[in-house]
């Protein structure tokens, strides 16, 4: 499959946009504030539509339709229940403490409430996470490029070869969000993750249409589907009976409230969103505003992986589409679907499992898809989708670490008292050594892929026990800094340590899990083992936290107003129209999330 | 204050509708085989193009309020 001129238009025309929208937004970008806080100025459905958007990055898009694939619509609960519930938490409850407090970043609001090394614990585990978060997205949708084949044509007209592929990928995505980021900051960041967030729904929407009228409708996918595919929370009484291997309490406890509450309600990356918008209201809008459109994500990203695998293998129809086997890198011949086994690069056999059983590629049924479907100029659009949910994601990061590493390292650390065009300058510098160290890691993705499985399981480890802290932080006036602090190191501790001694079934002791010699419990499935060691780590966290903090001392009540629920004052949004205000909004949401889980029970 | 979010979403959906639908119009019906014989072109850049109008035309309206 190459690409057609058509194509390429549509592509290039996407690209050239997002750079101008850039250079256009750029006068309005003169203060530090401007450039970090986008001048605290935007509607509240843009910082919404901006929040979920920054959070869909290609991984999501990707990955979302290639669990689909695996596991069928319980995948859904990485939305319904794993981000509704949290979004809504942090829109009513902690958004007036974020906003309020005029913190300019999540670490900020750590050191305001706790103390300077609650602060720089957050603020540098943040700031690397989110370099090596970028450079590993950077680095999956390079490959898909180039295992997709589709630049090889234009490549030759070039008279490149189609090795470049990558490097070209890497080093020109990494350009463009520089270029427009660069230009105008945040502001810049946000206009361009609501234009994508449009391009993706544009191009997914399409693709679900064809898929569902090609398999019958809903209705077909079920009598395709093996029944646990199509039912999200039947089985879940028990962790044998459903594709996850979880049961109904390691998800709800570790998906519902940690990990997810871990992410939405303390991930600057999507917190910062909300902070840039125009009033109090508006920031509390902002993630309700967000959780709508999320909550019907599932039937863009998820139903593709699941239409993927309910396609007749292509074996049996070779011809009535030629495209998809020509096209694909690998042909599937061996797979479910149109999704191909995984082929081990050095010997070029399918690599199998240990039952012997083929190892299927599930992150390509997203790409499979769109070759299957898309015609020329709808497939340019589909790549353009791709490609958006690509920058919208790693410009998120991009924005979220020049933020963290000029107000919470460089200022607090390295050159306080500057004036504010030095630290507007050194928001551009962040910005131009983000990107440049987002690269690298991706080059360190290519060369070593087990170092990233490594920093993927150390973030993890991280990430657990944050919630933790914050809710203590902010709904109980006696946390201190002290007991914060051990709290956070604790519970990375605790979250090594749970996986240090369990293991999912079948699995070698290594990275999966046992490397502390011995095993004491195995895990139906490696997503069990996640969700419990987030609720060992948040346990321990929460625990320490309270411990420690009875035995130091407290800080004085007035310096904590405006930071912890009891000591601030409630917000008044009795002039507000009924809809319009956060808590009957919030409701709405909860209620429609309810209604989907029971829908497709 | 400042540009109107709008109006660059108008301006890219509305040339974008604009470009497949065109090439909708002239392109070879024997690409849609893989659509499933639907001129996936023709009708989803109508209704892009048609957004795009719409948003570009809000985002317009509310620069001239302020």
């Amino acid at each position: 499959m190459s690409l057609t001129i058509i194509d390429g238009v549509i592509i290039l025309a996407y690209l050239i946009f997002t750079v101008s929208v850039g250079a256009v937004l750029k006068r309005y970008t003169r203060t530090s504030t401007d450039f970090f806080l986008a001048g605290r100025a935007i509607p509240a459905w843009v910082c919404g539509l901006a929040f979920i958007s920054a959070n869909l990055g290609a991984q999501e898009v990707v990955g979302m339709a290639a669990s689909g694939a695996k596991y069928g619509i319980a995948t859904s609960h990485f939305y319904w229940i794993g981000a509704i519930p949290a979004m809504v938490f942090v829109g009513l409850f902690m958004m007036p403490f974020y906003y309020g407090s005029r913190a300019r970043s999540v670490p900020e609001y750590l050191r305001l409430r706790f103390d300077e090394k609650t602060r720089a614990v957050n603020a540098i585990s943040f700031a690397i996470m989110t370099v090596f978060s970028s450079g590993i997205s950077m680095y999956a949708m390079a490959r898909l490029l180039q295992s997709l084949h589709v630049l090889d044509s234009p490549f030759a007209y070039f008279h490149v070869s189609a090795s470049y592929v990558f490097d070209v990928s890497v080093i020109a995505s990494a350009v463009i969000v520089l270029a427009y980021v660069l230009l105008a900051g945040l502001i810049s960041a946000i206009y361009n993750e609501v234009l994508q967030f449009f391009l993706i729904v544009a191009g997914f929407v399409p693709l679900v249409f064809l898929g569902l009228k090609n398999v019958g409708g809903w209705g077909g996918l079920v009598e395709r589907l093996p029944r646990a595919y199509t039912h999200a929370w039947q089985g879940l009484s028990n962790a044998g009976s459903n594709p996850l291997g979880v049961d109904w309490f390691g998800l709800v406890m570790g998906l519902g409230f940690v990990l997810s509450f871990g992410y939405w309600c303390t991930d600057f990356l999507v917190v910062q969103r909300a902070m840039a918008a125009d009033s109090m209201e508006a920031a509390r809008r902002t993630p309700l505003i967000a959780s709508v459109p999320k909550m019907f994500f599932p039937f863009l990203v998820i139903l593709p992986g699941l239409i993927a695998i309910a396609l007749p293998n292509q074996a049996a129809v070779e011809g009535a589409s030629p495209r998809t086997s020509a096209a694909a890198a690998v042909s599937p011949r061996i797979g479910r679907g149109i999704i191909p086994a995984k082929i081990d690069e050095r010997t070029g056999q399918p690599e199998l499992d240990a039952q012997g059983q083929p190892v299927l590629d599930y992150d390509l049924a997203v790409p499979n898809m769109l070759l299957h479907y898309f015609p020329p100029g709808l497939l340019g659009l589909g790549l353009v989708a791709l490609l958006a949910s690509f920058m919208s994601g790693m410009a998120g990061n991009v924005t979220a670490f020049n933020t963290v590493w000029t107000y919470d390292i460089y200022q607090s650390y390295i050159h306080r008292g500057a004036s504010d065009a030095h630290y507007l300058w050194m928001g551009r510098m962040a910005t131009i050594f983000g990107v440049a160290f987002s690269v690298l890691a991706a080059y360190v993705a290519l060369r070593f892929n087990n170092i990233m499985d490594v920093l993927q399981l150390v973030f993890a480890f991280v990430n657990a026990p944050l919630f933790a802290t914050f809710l203590l932080g902010m709904f109980w006036r006696r946390a201190t800094g002290h007991g914060a602090f051990c709290g956070l190191v604790l519970g990375t501790a605790g979250a090594a340590l749970h996986q240090g001694f369990t293991l999912p079934a079948g699995a070698q002791a290594g990275l999966n899990g046992g490397w502390l010699g011995a095993v004491v419990h195995h895990y139906p499935s490696q997503m069990a083992q996640n969700f419990w060691t987030a609720i060992w780590a948040w346990s321990v966290c929460f625990f320490t936290t309270i411990f420690v903090s009875l035995i130091t001392r407290p800080r004085k009540e007035s310096e904590l107003v405006g930071l912890v629920y009891s000591l601030t004052d409630r917000i008044r949004e009795k002039h507000l129209v009924w809809y319009k205000r956060p808590v009957s909004l919030g409701i709405a949401v909860l209620l429609m999330a309810a209604i989907l889980n029971w829908v497709f029970w | 204050m400042q540009l109107d979010v709008r109006m660059p979403i108008g301006l890219l959906f509305g040339f974008l509708g604009f470009v497949l639908a065109v090439y909708g119009l002239f392109s070879d019906r024997d690409i849609y085989r893989v659509s499933l014989g639907i001129n996936v072109n023709l009708g989803w850049g109508l209704a892009m193009l048609i957004f795009g109008v719409v948003m570009f035309f809000f985002g317009w309206k509310s620069r001239r309020a302020v």
